[in-house]
């Protein structure tokens, strides 16, 4: 099989990927801060797509590993990696579709895991490194982010009790677009690099560019336009979920969760222990409700959000695997999965316009009757 | 398995720590313009903190805007290096 165009295959599918992981994300950065008016929602999602963008060019260290020692790299095919991205983007896919955030790396990761299941085995994949690296922080870090939040909120709440209700709103509005702006820098940093360490390796493993090489700027830029697009398009969906039904977030905890999680990824950016955006800013959100009062948080809303991430990994591997196995037969095969991936991601692009989210309503009240398809799929 | 509860403990305290700074000399500030901009609309007290003096309220939220926008730029800084 020439190996040229399996290598264009994965780019095209990486950026695809990439721009599923800007509009999943949008929701992390800014769903409170246009839940609470600090920014007007399409001002919002522009602000993020441009600091995401300006992220990509910040930082220049690229992952050495793709998978970062979840699997044997050495069985890391441009096929293997083609058929992980589809389970990624699927999954990212489905989960917009709900409304739920989950984590893109995960999605990513999972894809990667099933893919590498087929090509090589059971024991390709170190399972000690996935319950070490994903399984435990996954569980560890939205706890840790929420109470952080809500100690924070609590204190917050405190302080400002006697002041001129108006005031505090347009204080903590103030600092929300400093907050949220933050936190859309630092996703651009850590997120466009995974996109560009997939396809820098791919290009490796190819023989198109020397082991060690830095992503050429074509990479660069091509990752930094493609997650910046995706955050403009915006999640409505899960902007939605995040800012509106986790609970009736107030400016205060608007900004004590975006303060919350920045602290939080930063650190543990910074201690060498990084924590899935996602499953931080979530946390954060959830506390920072809980901070003011533990009853108006949705719990049911949590319910959903921790079962999507506890199917993150398995159903994207399970997508993975079997994008893998039939792309695995040759051209003919790459090319069924191409079809299929793109024809259910149309599907679901179809019945999302049913109840579709925009600029527009992403603010409107939600009433628990409301028909959703998360709440379709719960009853 | 190995769980790294030392790092892991490391990064909630530091993050607990810089989350509530930041929030609390944000929440400072909002406090002491409030009582400046009591003042100001001095029709009556409600809007203003209770025992501040308008001027030093203002003094303290400039310096808590202050810390908080240092804590930012190191924050920026840690992101870009």
């Amino acid at each position: 099989m020439d190996g040229t165009w399996i290598v264009i295959v994965v780019v095209f599918t990486a950026l695809i990927f990439d721009f599923t992981n800007g509009f999943h994300d949008t929701a992390n950065a800014m769903a409170t801060s246009i839940a609470t008016g600090a920014f007007a929602p399409r001002t919002a999602v522009t602000i993020a797509a441009c600091l995401n963008l300006t992220g990509a060019f910040l930082s220049v260290q690229v992952a050495n590993t793709i998978s970062g020692g979840l699997v044997d790299e050495k069985l890391i095919s441009p096929v293997v990696i083609f058929a992980g991205l589809v389970g990624a983007i699927l999954w990212n896919l489905t989960t917009w579709f709900l409304g739920l955030p989950s984590s893109s790396s995960h999605a990513l990761f999972g894809g990667l895991i099933g893919a590498t299941w087929v090509a090589g085995g059971v024991g390709a994949i170190n399972f000690n490194a996935v319950l070490n690296k994903i399984v435990m922080p996954a569980l560890l870090a939205p706890v840790v982010a929420a109470l952080i939040a809500m100690i924070v909120t609590y204190f917050a709440l405190r302080v400002v009790a006697p002041a001129e209700p108006g005031g505090v709103n347009r204080g903590f509005r103030r600092g929300q677009r400093v907050s949220s702006s933050l936190l859309a820098l630092a996703h651009g940093t850590n997120d466009a690099q995974k996109t560009m360490g997939v396809i820098t390796l791919t290009l490796v493993t190819a023989g198109m560019l020397a082991p060690g090489s830095s992503p050429p700027r074509w990479v660069i830029l091509s990752a930094g336009l493609a997650i910046g697009l995706g955050t403009y398009v915006g999640g409505w969906r899960i902007i939605r979920t995040l800012g509106k039904r986790v609970s009736d977030i107030q400016p205060a905890q608007g900004f004590s969760a975006e303060t919350t999680s920045a602290a939080v990824i930063l650190s543990s950016t910074h201690l060498g222990l990084p924590l899935s955006t996602t499953q931080v800013c979530t946390g954060s959100i959830f506390g920072a409700g809980a901070g003011r009062r533990l009853a108006s948080v949705h719990w049911g809303i949590a319910g959903r959000i921790v079962l999507a991430w506890s199917f993150t990994l398995p159903s994207a591997a399970v997508v993975g695997a079997a994008a893998s196995w039939v792309a695995a037969t040759g051209p003919m095969g790459v090319i069924v999965v191409a079809v299929s991936g793109i024809a259910l991601s149309s599907g679901f692009y179809v019945a999302s316009r049913r109840n579709s989210v925009t600029a527009d309503n992403v603010n409107a009240e939600v009433p628990d009757v409301a028909p959703s398809p998360a709440a379709d799929l719960a009853a | 398995m190995h769980i790294d509860w030392a790092t892991l403990a490391e990064i909630a305290v530091v993050a607990a720590a810089v989350a509530l700074t930041v929030v609390l000399l944000v929440a400072f500030a909002i406090v002491g313009s409030s009582a400046h901009s009591g003042l100001r609309a001095s029709a009556s007290d409600a809007g203003s903190a209770p025992g501040t003096h308008p001027a030093a309220g203002m003094v303290v939220a400039v310096l808590c805007v202050l810390g908080a926008g240092l804590i930012v730029c190191y924050g920026l800084y840690l992101i870009i290096a």
